[in-house]
């Protein structure tokens, strides 16, 4: 059978949500899919804020806003699309409450705002440490109140197009392992980022493996900015659990052994990551100290921390320093899209972090990755649902629903020799030491190496799990299949850029 | 350290060479260099996306925050369509958020709230829908159409939020199949990962029904239900 609409989504995290409520909006037929369940994204995982220069606690300007993106973003933003942006953060902001985000709020009944780092002002609006999750979840509610259509447990494998352009999308349905199509006019890509090519040396869910990337990469769209992927200086050292921004931007310090500061620990996030990765490197272990901040003030805006340093590390903030290190947390780079979210494939729109809309340019601003998605989002929703309004539904070609795929014949022909998840462990340690904090040409032609002889032992690698019913052994080896090729591109990308520009930083150059 | 799960057809036990580690870990392990056939359901592992829960010992826990003892058995969750070994299918269970109305009414009152407010539906909106007062909720076992813990939970986030024009309405929605079908047991309580009591968010919403007139059936039919005027009649 194949679902038809006007826009097909997919992924269902904050951007794609947007995208949905918006298109809606505009009149468009929506149809949402996502590989896990709507409320399960990586968004739910966003805690510092979202920034708009409402000007809530202290005097903060747009301006002020747009110039803390550009300067971040080392020359390599848009100033346009970053204008675009931070002027639509008002607006963006006021929706959320609209729409009944549970913010944190000021003595005088405004939303409550705080600073991270690299912001001239505080300008983070945010909900307790669960900002992601509170607006994930109003998006979802929100989704259900206008009737919008959510397929749970739909993995991507391709996308469909003709001579028009694209067409719709090819679907694993986890839980039958039967292949579906989605039939759409215009479809937007909204599946999130691939900091999970650093396997555990990542802050983000398991879910983050670049997939609708990968996906788009093959159908022909152009990729911007791979090379440039974030580090969060703060994630416990074992587990890379997050330890949120505002743990700094509220006054914890960083230590090393000696129980000394080495750093102003308000730089951005690139810049405090090289500190502590130098200190690293002499031997020193790093610690997050927030003890001075208070029980208190530690289980109102940051209990989830608390929480899970105990379980992880089993220390107790209040009381004990928090064995800390840097680790991948947010990748800048994806599919290049216009200022319509568009990509170089008619009727291919994207956002959210998959996307790259050169507002972020070689290194993000906290507090600007949930702006985006909600911004673009719309923005994506809204020209998805115009375009596919111009086109004509019944110029869909007659083989559109052909139920095979490629991929998964080729991967039924691979024998078990070597374990893929022992790989993708490998594959990420090397893409931390060598496609890292601190990068060299050496160093990164030695992981493209290590990335290459991985795709050519693929075949060698295949799935053990024969169900055709709920085979996660099977969904895990296609992300990991996409994780090479994100992989590729990112060492190909850095391998480019000989001098050092934002969170993309070449020793000696 | 040995641990049996529930796969197809029975328990199967499990032998891990580790300490102080949680569950999730341990499944990790399991699946990448035991079992790869073993399936489960995991993602933030920081007990915020909800995907991991299941149940050890019969209770409901979040895998990525429970730390494994010898000897424990694990289980998927109850009152859910087991897909396979620990996975379930949690899409009846939501859909009760769309029966229950479980979002803003008036999507345009903005209001100026304080931080009061925000303590009003705080700990409510911190749920992650992880499903485990849903699999510990013994209403199921007699009424599968009950709206749920966690649907009544969002229903109170939503009737106690200032911004809410519409809460006669929301009111109005949870009365067949709702706030008067729990039986307090306070089974929910104890296992939601969040610490939201949803038995004490339905007793707020029986008091609140019955400031528009409404009143337990069972009550109700005891004294004839008689006597109120202009309210519905069960």
């Amino acid at each position: 059978m194949i679902k038809k609409s006007d826009v097909l989504i997919v992924g269902a995290g904050g951007a794609g949500l947007v995208a949905a409520l918006k298109a809606k909006e505009s009149g468009a037929d929506v149809r949402v899919i996502t590989k896990e369940y709507p409320t399960r994204s990586q968004t739910c995982m966003a805690q510092g804020g979202i920034n708009a220069a409402l000007g809530n606690v202290g005097e903060d300007s747009v301006e002020a806003h747009i110039k803390n993106t550009l300067k971040s973003a080392h020359g390599e933003a848009d100033k346009a699309m970053v204008e675009f942006m931070c002027s639509e953060a008002i607006g963006a902001v006021e929706w959320l409450d609209k729409i009944g985000v549970c913010f944190s709020r000021t003595q005088d009944g405004k939303v409550a705002q705080r600073r991270l780092g690299g912001a001239s002002a505080s300008r983070a609006c945010y909900a307790q440490d669960y900002t992601g999750l509170k607006i994930l979840h109003t998006l979802y509610d929100r989704c259900m109140a206008e009737g919008i259509k959510i397929d749970s447990e739909k993995y991507l494998l391709e996308l469909i197009k003709d001579d028009i352009g694209v067409r719709g999308a090819k679907i694993l349905d986890i839980r039958s392992g039967d292949i579906e199509v989605y039939a759409a006019p215009a479809v937007i890509l909204a599946g999130g980022g691939y900091s999970r090519i650093y396997d555990k040396n990542s802050t983000n869910s398991t879910a983050s493996t670049g997939d609708t990337i990968a996906v788009a990469a093959r159908a022909g769209a152009k990729l911007l900015g791979m090379e440039f992927v974030q580090f969060h200086p703060t994630a416990l050292k074992s587990s890379s659990i997050l330890i949120g921004e505002s743990a700094r931007g509220e006054g914890g310090y960083l230590l090393n052994s000696k129980g000394e500061r080495f750093t102003n620990e308000l730089l951005p996030r690139d810049e405090v990551s090289r500190a502590i990765d130098a200190e690293i490197k002499k031997g020193e272990d790093i610690f997050l100290d927030i003890r001075h901040l208070g029980e208190k003030f530690i289980d109102e805006g940051l209990p989830q921390e608390r929480k899970l340093a105990k379980l992880y590390e089993n220390v107790d903030p209040v009381y004990e320093l928090m064995p800390i290190r840097p680790v991948a947390h947010y990748t800048m780079g994806g599919v290049e899209v216009d200022k319509n979210s568009k990509t170089n494939i008619d009727g291919l729109f994207a956002c959210g972090e998959c996307a790259n809309h050169k507002v972020h340019g070689g290194n993000r601003l906290g507090g600007n990755s949930l702006l985006e998605i909600v911004v673009f989002g719309a923005e994506a929703g809204k020209n998805a649902a115009l375009y596919a309004q111009s086109q004509d539904i019944k110029e869909f070609s007659e083989d559109i629903g052909v139920s095979t795929s490629k991929v998964l014949e080729d991967i039924k022909k691979y024998t078990n020799e070597i374990n893929f998840y022992i790989k993708k462990e490998e594959l990420g340690d090397i893409f931390y030491e060598n496609v890292g904090i601190i990068r060299d040409k050496e160093r990164l032609a030695l992981a493209r190496d290590k990335v290459l002889s991985m795709i050519d032992q693929l075949p060698l690698m295949g799935v053990s799990d024969t169900s055709k019913v709920y085979n996660t052994n099977l969904v895990e080896f296609l992300e990991f299949k996409n994780m090479l090729d994100v992989a590729l591109e990112v060492v190909e990308s850095a391998l480019n850029r000989d001098v050092s520009c934002g969170a993309h930083y070449m020793a000696g150059n | 350290m040995k641990i049996s799960i529930k796969r197809e057809f029975e328990f199967i036990e499990y032998e891990v060479d580790m300490s102080d580690i949680t569950l999730l870990e341990v499944l990790n392990e399991i699946k990448t260099k035991q079992d790869a056939t073993l399936s489960y359901s995991s993602g933030c592992r920081s007990s915020v996306c909800g995907s991991c829960a299941l149940r050890v010992n019969e209770v409901e826990v979040l895998a990525c925050s429970y730390k494994v003892q010898d000897s424990d058995k694990v289980e998927p969750l109850r009152n859910v369509e087991l897909i396979r070994d620990l996975v379930v299918n949690m899409d009846k269970a939501y859909e009760f958020n769309t029966k229950s109305k479980a979002w803003l009414e008036e999507a345009d009152n903005v209001l100026s709230l304080t931080p009061e407010d925000e303590k009003l539906n705080e700990l409510q909106s911190d749920c992650i829908l992880c499903g485990s007062c849903f699999s510990a909720c013994p209403v199921y076992a007699v009424n599968g159409e009950f709206l749920g813990p966690f649907s009544l939970t969002r229903v109170w986030r939503y009737v106690s939020d200032k911004r809410e024009d519409g809460v006669k309405s929301k009111i109005d929605n949870i009365q067949t199949n709702g706030v008067w079908d729990c039986t307090l047991c306070d089974g929910c309580s104890v296992v939601c990962p969040q610490g939201i009591s949803s038995k004490a968010d339905i007793e707020k919403l029986r008091a609140k029904s019955s400031q528009f007139g409404y009143m337990d059936p069972s009550f109700a039919s005891f004294g004839g239900g008689f006597g109120f005027d202009g309210t519905p009649s069960f």
